[in-house]
């Protein structure tokens, strides 16, 4: 394994943020006074762009000297559409936001719904959307490592990481019968029980998991072509990240210290092992570290979990017992009247959350995914506003890509890990 | 911590364990400057508008119970219809600020405008809010002002209106290139 060499300096004096405009990187008064500045756009319909995402390139040569990020392509009003439906209704719309990270994304919004009804969740759920979570953390790496390495040439790793990426995927169908886009959080707990013979492919995957992970190093780390494109490119300090609102693996990557999951612990995460993945050079090798890193963190807590969940008694309820939030089972509504009535009330009205605000925020794939719910005490929420992390990621392509090279752009937007989906909502 | 040095500080709210200082929209740059730099909210995670325009209109039936549970066989346990309490203006913009240091303490810095009200941008405070105050911007109308880029961010330049009010109509709009323009 490569090893990285360690600063002790910070990687550079002052600020790199654009002024006036953060997000904007503007031609220097004395190169627009000389013709030969080419303004280029990058995108909408780039193959390198995840998604729609049209950066405005000023170039100097080869040299990247003006630029501006232009979004809302992929912009389908999300949050006006959850305002017209019922709070259950609205749980499957998160998750397309970003199909990637779309258990994370979904959770958020569950949780907000619990946090104003204060529900008390299973321990069989949580340990369950723990283990959930993490896997969809892999996932979402996978994709992002598979991708990164494509767009600058390495073909191959695309298929090793998607080895791993199917395996996860066959779990999700599993669980919940659908690959993607799975739905199987409700508020109060999961939507089903674990099916049988999970714990048995999970454990597979968790055995695999570290060899494949040690298999991407042993093919990149070396590679000198991947290290001349990730090496110093795309500098990112400590004090600009946080001021830039960066979060997730970026910000890591530039030395903060930072992961909600330790720091502000939601579900059980304060009950498992796990090591936060810092690195402190700021540059596009330390943010692929820091997604190398965290995958082997993540299978350390699905471990974990897997170990909780199988210690629980075969009959351990997975959603909370409230009949007027939750459905009732099945079962019930052949013999109980009273059953009957709560799920017709609840498929047609749907369930109300009381009067209030809360903001909740988790540490998704890409770093704090937070969800801003407003409810009038009806069956629709009020607001709905999803703080996605993707959308700021993509404030610090300006600071980024400063003085880099028009190929190494491709490099640095990756680097940041986005999801245009997210990005636009 | 007490937050009651909040220049232009209106009142605190604390639910569901979050804090909530509601300030006068004219003081919310000293407001945001006093938390960036006495009490260490260096780090904004999102800016975020809602507009109550029928706020209380409608009734509600509300949701009783505790968290233990309801009693199924207990009648009228999802409440009585009535109105949610009035809001003090149409638009509560909102500000989610972090402090980056252990138990991950967050605020919500909260000020309220009626439509056209201008609110001064934060981004000399925070420049991750150009973003954030664009979109607040672009979908809500908010007038932000002194922002370095004001501009629409989500929808194309020349879009009318501003699509998360409530007032703006749903399913209403022309679609391009259908002849029905």
């Amino acid at each position: 394994m490569a090893t990285v060499e360690r600063r002790t300096k910070p990687i550079y004096e002052g600020t790199r943020i654009p002024s006036p405009v953060p997000t904007i990187l503007a031609v220097p008064e004395r190169l627009r006074a000389n013709d030969d500045i080419q303004q280029i756009n990058f995108g909408p319909n780039h193959p390198s762009t995840h998604g729609v995402l049209r950066l405005v390139v000023d170039l100097d040569g080869e040299l990247v000297v003006g630029l501006r990020a232009v979004i809302g392509y992929l912009h389908t009003g999300f949050e006006k559409t959850m305002e017209q439906k019922t709070w259950w209704k609205c749980i499957t719309y998160p998750e397309r936001i970003d199909y990637l990270a779309f258990q994370s994304n979904e959770l958020v919004f569950v949780l907000a719904i619990e946090k104003l009804l204060a529900m008390e969740i299973p321990e069989k759920a949580t340990w369950m959307r723990m283990c959930l979570l993490e896997l969809n953390r892999i996932h979402s790496h996978l994709v992002w490592l598979g991708t990164a390495c494509l767009e600058l040439g390495a073909i191959s790793m695309f298929w090793y990481t998607f080895r791993e990426r199917d395996q996860i995927l066959d779990l999700f169908e599993m669980v919940c019968g659908t690959r993607m886009h799975t739905r199987y959080f409700q508020a109060g707990g999961l939507a089903e029980d674990i099916p049988e013979g999970f714990y048995e492919e999970a454990w597979k995957l968790v055995a695999q998991m570290p060899k494949g992970v040690d298999q991407y190093e042993d093919m990149i780390d070396q590679n000198r072509i991947w290290l001349e494109r990730t090496k110093g490119l795309g500098l990112l300090s400590a004090e600009d990240a946080i001021a830039l609102g960066q979060s997730g693996p970026a910000l890591r990557a530039s030395g903060v210290d930072w992961d909600l999951r330790r720091d502000q612990p939601y579900l059980f995460y304060d009950r498992v092992y796990f090591d936060v993945c810092v690195r402190e050079n700021g540059d596009v090798w330390d943010r692929y570290k820091v997604h190398m890193d965290e995958m082997r963190q993540s299978t350390r807590i699905v471990a974990q979990c897997l170990e909780q969940l199988q210690k629980l008694d075969d009959g351990a309820p997975w959603i909370a017992d409230d009949r007027k939030v939750v459905l009732p089972p099945r079962e019930e509504l052949h013999t109980s009247m009273e059953s009957l009535i709560h799920h017709f009330k609840i498929v047609t009205e749907g369930y109300r959350v009381p009067e209030g605000e809360v903001y909740v925020t988790i540490e998704s794939a890409r770093g704090e995914m937070g969800c801003y719910v407003v409810s009038d005490g009806g069956a629709k929420p009020w607001r709905v506003k999803f703080r996605a992390p993707s959308f700021v990621a993509l404030q610090a392509t300006a600071t980024c890509m400063n003085d880099a090279l028009i190929a190494d752009m491709i490099a640095i937007a990756g680097s940041l890990d986005t999801v245009m989906g997210e990005v636009d909502r | 911590m007490s937050y009651d040095g909040v220049p232009g500080l209106v009142e605190t709210k604390v639910a569901h364990g979050e804090t909530t200082l509601v300030v006068d929209p004219a003081r919310l740059i000293e407001a945001a400057l006093h938390l960036r730099d006495e009490h260490g909210f260096g780090f904004l995670s999102d800016v975020s508008a809602a507009d109550y325009l029928g706020w209380g209109e409608q009734q509600v039936a509300g949701y009783l119970g505790t968290t233990a549970g309801r009693d199924i066989n207990q009648p009228g346990t999802n409440g009585l219809a009535r109105r949610p309490a009035a809001k003090p203006k149409r638009f509560s913009l909102s500000y989610h600020l972090l402090a980056l240091r252990p138990g991950a303490p967050r605020v919500r810095l909260q000020t309220w405008i009626d439509d056209g009200e201008p609110v001064e941008s934060v981004v000399k405070v925070w420049p991750t809010a150009d973003w954030h105050e664009r979109e607040v911007w672009d979908l809500m109308g908010v007038n932000i002002v002194n922002h370095p880029n004001r501009v629409r961010i989500l929808l194309e330049d020349d879009w009318e209106g501003h699509p998360l009010r409530k007032d703006y109509p749903v399913g209403g709009e022309p679609v391009r290139f259908s002849g029905e323009e």
